[in-house]
């Protein structure tokens, strides 16, 4: 165990602990998830019902859970990856049976307490395990097409649960983001060039798929599909989605309408304005200004875990923080592109910012991880 | 397992790259979707504006409320009433079932309405109200009030319907108002926004429809915002419209009721013109029918004996009912070769009964003759011989030139529908029409108005009001807009030689006056309010027989044109009993009751009559009083 080369005395214990939290970190998951709190507090017509009131209470609950995991010493959550990865794929193959339906997918479980998504977790507990078996494997053996192949299998077994609920945005988090943590873990260029033009193949197959018994995605996916392509094709249905979008981006301006004013979301035309699509809601509102202002917080995160992982000697340390950061990143990116008309609608809401109870506490926890890994890290 | 310090440090190493290399390709992407966000926000802002714009802001039309009809003296003509329905709003209305079931235990719903108040919803938004109910009476929208607490989602509305209040006294004149079909708006060439409004009214006939204009009023505008589904969230801007212009007609609901009611039982047509200013301040035809009926669609039960009735009660016989004028056309022929110089009022022609023209007799209507007959004497027992002769030497050139002076065959330019401009045959006509060239029995059969010649009730009224004054009365419909006197034409001489004119107008009292004048009968007694006329019978048919013989289609039509008082004129007059006869028997006691009726301004004093009539005279004016017109006005509009 790699850990145990580096002195832990220096290491801070007990409450001394949270002293040593990577507090700006803390204090741009606030910013961000305040400034959805605002937007929240918009849509709803000025009101903390339904939904601020809520996320507020959400947010307080995930921020005790952040610190909660980021006292536990990273090993003890390393030795944990396993078991938790396990767990999450029994609840994965659970969803399928007893699973409730909703959005026309089977993604909940309800635990009663609260409505689990177990794709979500599973982002967390995938980058988690294989960010483990990256700090077991030997570094000559990362690269030998069975130790390759290996992790493969390991994103691949999430991936088909998700894909089969079906949840196509989930599934292309999970690659893209099982897949980063493979080339951050240092796998040879050459098989990412020849999975790459693999992908491109796959595409070319999907699509010839369309209209044959052996179809590959189900009609409304590659409704979305068409509708990414050219959404003037459905204007009232799914193409109205971007449209609306774009439109209520566009009408922002440089500086938007005002707090509250934005009349595309405010009047109902903007589709899931509180979760998927609360961005086009804060851009029409605040604008230009407001919308790279969130940007730039993203990027801050995105950097400020970088930066947390690079000074970080332990390997699953690291390699977990940046494996979290890939997925944050991840999530924002798909999101804004979807509702600027760069993606198709996939159904990913915006990390911290749209309303959301398991996607919210999830994403705590995974950054309760990173401080753990901040706080713990050798000295 | 150990690892050496070394191999640690590597992997690290490579980590630190890689990592910075994915850093930085997710730099780079954010960058990309900030050039994004510049170019939809910075770049397309104002396209994207508009379209939000466009999304948000929806301009509903304000219906301008119609302008109203009176008639000279402030009688209202056609008003708006409120009218009633009740409608219902699904989204407040919960369990519309259980609504519906409780609004049918309070108010009369057919159970056609109660199966559409039940479907209906499903199909359209919740928050659109439905109408269940239409012209609703008033007890029943009190009824749905007082319960509005176990009425949820059930709202009575306003909205407004035209009545007239004078109904079959005034639908060939006011006409009547229905909703706008594709027909109407297809006529039109830019269909005014308004029109397309759901319940709105345009005029259809007469007065409504050839005043729409003034009438309709301009159409105010209110933006609104909606949201996604086409709700209405506040009104951003109102801009008020125009209402429409009130009108005041030259007529006297007073008169025309009486004379609506004193042709009861005919098909005829009654028009009095003011002497002095042109006002028709009576244009009656009957028989006539409820124009209230027809508001809202009328129902077949209701249209199919309008339609099928041989009287034709749908037809304005004063204006769009163009009949031979018979021997009222003979001041017309003695005018012109008298004015031509060719004969003087007071040289006589020999009348034996008939007159032998290009080998063919045409026969006086009286076999034996007349004897040598003046003008006055022609006209007085209306000796056809006399105008034949004229009319041979002066020509049917002159006579029809003349005649359109008097306003025959000229179209009058009143807002009435369908107006017939009759006809004064020239040798033009004849030929482009009918393809034959004029004859000379043509020019006689015209001289006494029948052959080709034909006139409206309104034509003659005009003529016989010009002879009466020697100006070019014009007929004026429209007595002011909005309170505003419309203009009075019509104030320019004829240009006759007075002198005879005042004998034509001597010859037509003789008509009336003379012992052995046509309408002799039909005389006035009282000083100063003498009645001056000509009688006039025109034939339907070419073979003369007793009119008693043959069915109603074939009899003469009856005619009258007069005016009074004879040395002061104030009213003329023309009427036409359809089949009715002798215009001598049938017409002019008819336009006596109706000059008299107008120049005693209500029920003339039986003085005016001769002794023998009086008796007959006073049964008929008790008759006749106040007869309420045929109006189905409803009780909503009562109670509002």
């Amino acid at each position: 165990m790699s850990y145990l080369e580096y002195t832990v005395k220096s290491v801070p214990t007990g409450l001394r602990k949270v002293l040593y939290l990577n507090w700006p970190l803390v204090l741009l998951i606030t910013a961000v998830a305040g400034s959805g709190f605002l937007m929240l507090y918009s849509v709803a017509g000025g009101a903390y019902d339904p939904w601020a009131a809520p996320q507020m209470k959400r947010f307080g609950l995930g921020l005790a859970l952040m610190i909660t995991v980021a006292l536990v010493p990273i090993w003890i959550w390393r030795n944990l990856a396993g078991v938790a990865f396990g767990i999450s794929v029994l609840l994965l193959i659970g969803v399928e049976f007893f699973g409730a339906v909703g959005m026309g997918a089977q993604r909940w479980i309800d635990l009663g307490v609260i409505r689990l998504q177990p794709s979500e977790l599973t982002k967390i507990t995938l980058v988690m395990f294989l960010a483990a078996y990256y700090d077991w494997l030997p570094a000559k053996k990362i690269s030998r097409p069975f130790w390759v192949l290996l992790p493969v299998v390991i994103i691949l077994i999430p991936t088909a649960l998700v894909v089969q609920q079906p949840d196509l945005g989930t599934a292309i988090l999970l690659l893209s983001a099982g897949g980063g943590l493979m080339f951050l873990a240092g796998v040879h260029w050459a098989y990412f060039a020849s999975v790459f033009a693999g992908v491109i193949g796959l595409v070319a197959a999907v699509f010839k798929s369309r209209g044959t018994e052996w179809q590959l995605l189900e009609n409304y996916q590659f409704r979305r599909i068409d509708t990414f392509l050219d959404p003037a094709s459905d204007p009232l249905n799914t193409g109205y989605h971007i449209a609306q979008s774009k439109i209520a981006l566009g009408s922002g301006g440089w500086t938007g309408r005002g707090f509250m004013q934005g009349t595309q979301s405010r009047l109902n035309f903007l589709p899931e304005k509180h979760t998927d699509f609360i961005f086009t809601t804060l851009a029409e509102e605040f604008g230009f200004v407001g919308g790279i202002s969130l940007l730039v917080l993203y990027a801050l995160i995105v950097v400020f875990c970088l930066v947390s992982a690079v000074m970080n000697k332990d390997r699953f340390a690291s390699l977990l923080t940046l494996g979290i950061a890939l997925n944050f990143f991840l999530f924002f990116a798909v999101n804004m592109s979807m509702v600027m008309g760069l993606a198709p609608v996939v159904g990913v809401p915006l990390p911290l910012v749209s309303y959301g109870g398991s996607a919210m506490l999830v994403l705590m926890i995974a950054f309760g991880l990173v401080q753990s890994a901040h706080v713990h890290r050798p000295r | 397992m150990r690892r050496s310090r070394a191999e640690t440090d590597a992997s690290h190493t490579k980590l630190s790259r890689r990592a910075a290399l994915l850093g930085g390709v997710q730099l780079l992407f954010m960058g990309g979707l900030a050039a994004r966000m510049q170019y939809l926000q910075v770049d397309q802002a104002d396209q994207f504006r508009l379209l939000a714009e466009e999304n948000r802001i929806n301009i509903r039309l304000i219906p301008p409320v119609r302008g109203e009809i009176f008639d000279r003296n402030g009688v209202q003509l056609a008003q708006n009433v409120p009218s009633y329905r009740i409608v219902m709003v699904r989204e407040d209305a919960g369990d519309v079932e259980q609504v519906i079931t409780r609004l049918a235990s309070l108010i009369d719903l057919t159970p056609e309405q109660i199966e559409n108040a039940l479907a209906k919803p499903k199909r359209s938004e919740r928050f659109l109200p439905v109408t269940i109910a239409e012209d609703v009476s008033w007890e029943a929208v009190s009824a749905v009030s007082v319960n509005a607490p176990a009425l949820p989602g059930i709202v009575p509305e306003v909205g407004s319907t035209r009545v007239y209040p004078r109904g079959s006294d005034f639908a060939h004149v006011v006409g009547r108002v229905g909703r706008v079909s594709s027909k109407d708006l297809d006529a039109l060439e830019d269909p005014d926004a308004v029109l397309r409004i759901p319940r709105f009214q345009i005029g259809k006939i007469n007065v409504e429809a050839r005043e729409e204009a003034l009438l309709r009023g301009v159409a105010g505008t209110k933006q609104v915002e909606v949201n996604a589904t086409g709700r209405v969230m506040r009104e951003l801007e109102r801009r008020e419209g125009n209402p429409g212009a009130d009108l005041q007609l030259t007529l006297d609901s007073k008169l025309q009721n009486y004379v609506q009611a004193r042709l009861e039982g005919e098909s005829a047509a009654v028009v009095i013109i003011d002497c002095e200013k042109g006002d028709i301040v009576a244009n009656s035809s009957a028989p006539s029918y409820d124009p209230n009926l027809f508001i809202g669609g009328i129902l077949s039960k209701d249209y199919d004996p309008l339609l099928n009735d041989k009287y034709r009660p749908l037809v304005n016989k004063t204006v769009q009912g163009a009949y031979p004028p018979g021997s009222t056309f003979k001041m017309m022929t003695a005018m012109a070769a008298i004015e031509a110089g060719i004969i003087g009022p007071d040289e006589t022609v020999y009348c034996p009964g008939h007159l032998e023209v290009g080998g063919r007799r045409f026969h006086c209507w009286k076999r034996s003759g007349h004897g040598w007959v003046d003008l006055e004497t022609s006209l007085k027992r209306s000796c056809d011989v006399y105008y034949y002769d004229l009319a041979l030497k002066v020509g049917i050139e002159k006579i029809t030139a003349m005649s359109n002076r008097f306003g025959l065959g000229i179209r009058h330019d009143l807002a009435l529908s369908s107006v017939n401009s009759g006809l004064t045959p020239t040798k033009d006509w004849k030929r482009n029409n009918r393809g034959e060239d004029w004859v000379i029995g043509d020019t006689v059969n015209a001289s006494i108005g029948q052959g080709f010649m034909l006139a409206t009730p309104m034509q003659l009224a005009v003529m016989t009001a010009r002879i009466a004054t020697g100006r070019e009365v014009t007929p004026r419909l429209i007595k002011t807009v909005n309170g505003v006197e419309q203009p009075i034409k019509g104030n320019e001489s004829l240009g006759m030689n007075e002198n005879n004119l005042r004998k034509m107008r001597k010859s037509m009292y003789s008509v009336v006056n003379d012992r052995r004048g046509t309408a002799y009968r039909s005389r006035i007694i009282a000083d100063g309010m003498r009645m001056a006329g000509k009688t006039g019978t025109s034939q339907v048919r070419s073979v003369v027989v007793n009119n008693s013989e043959v069915p109603w289609e074939q009899r003469d039509h009856a005619l009258f044109v007069g005016y009074a008082p004879y040395d002061n004129p104030r009213y003329a007059c023309a009427v036409l009993v359809e089949h009715g006869g002798g215009g001598s028997s049938a017409a002019a006691p008819i336009a006596r009751d109706a000059l008299l009726q107008a120049l005693y301004e209500g029920e003339p004093p039986l003085e005016a009559y001769p002794t023998a009539d009086r008796a007959r005279i006073k049964t008929q004016q008790r008759r006749l009083r106040d007869v309420e017109p045929k109006a189905r006005v409803k009780k909503s509009s009562d109670q509002a």
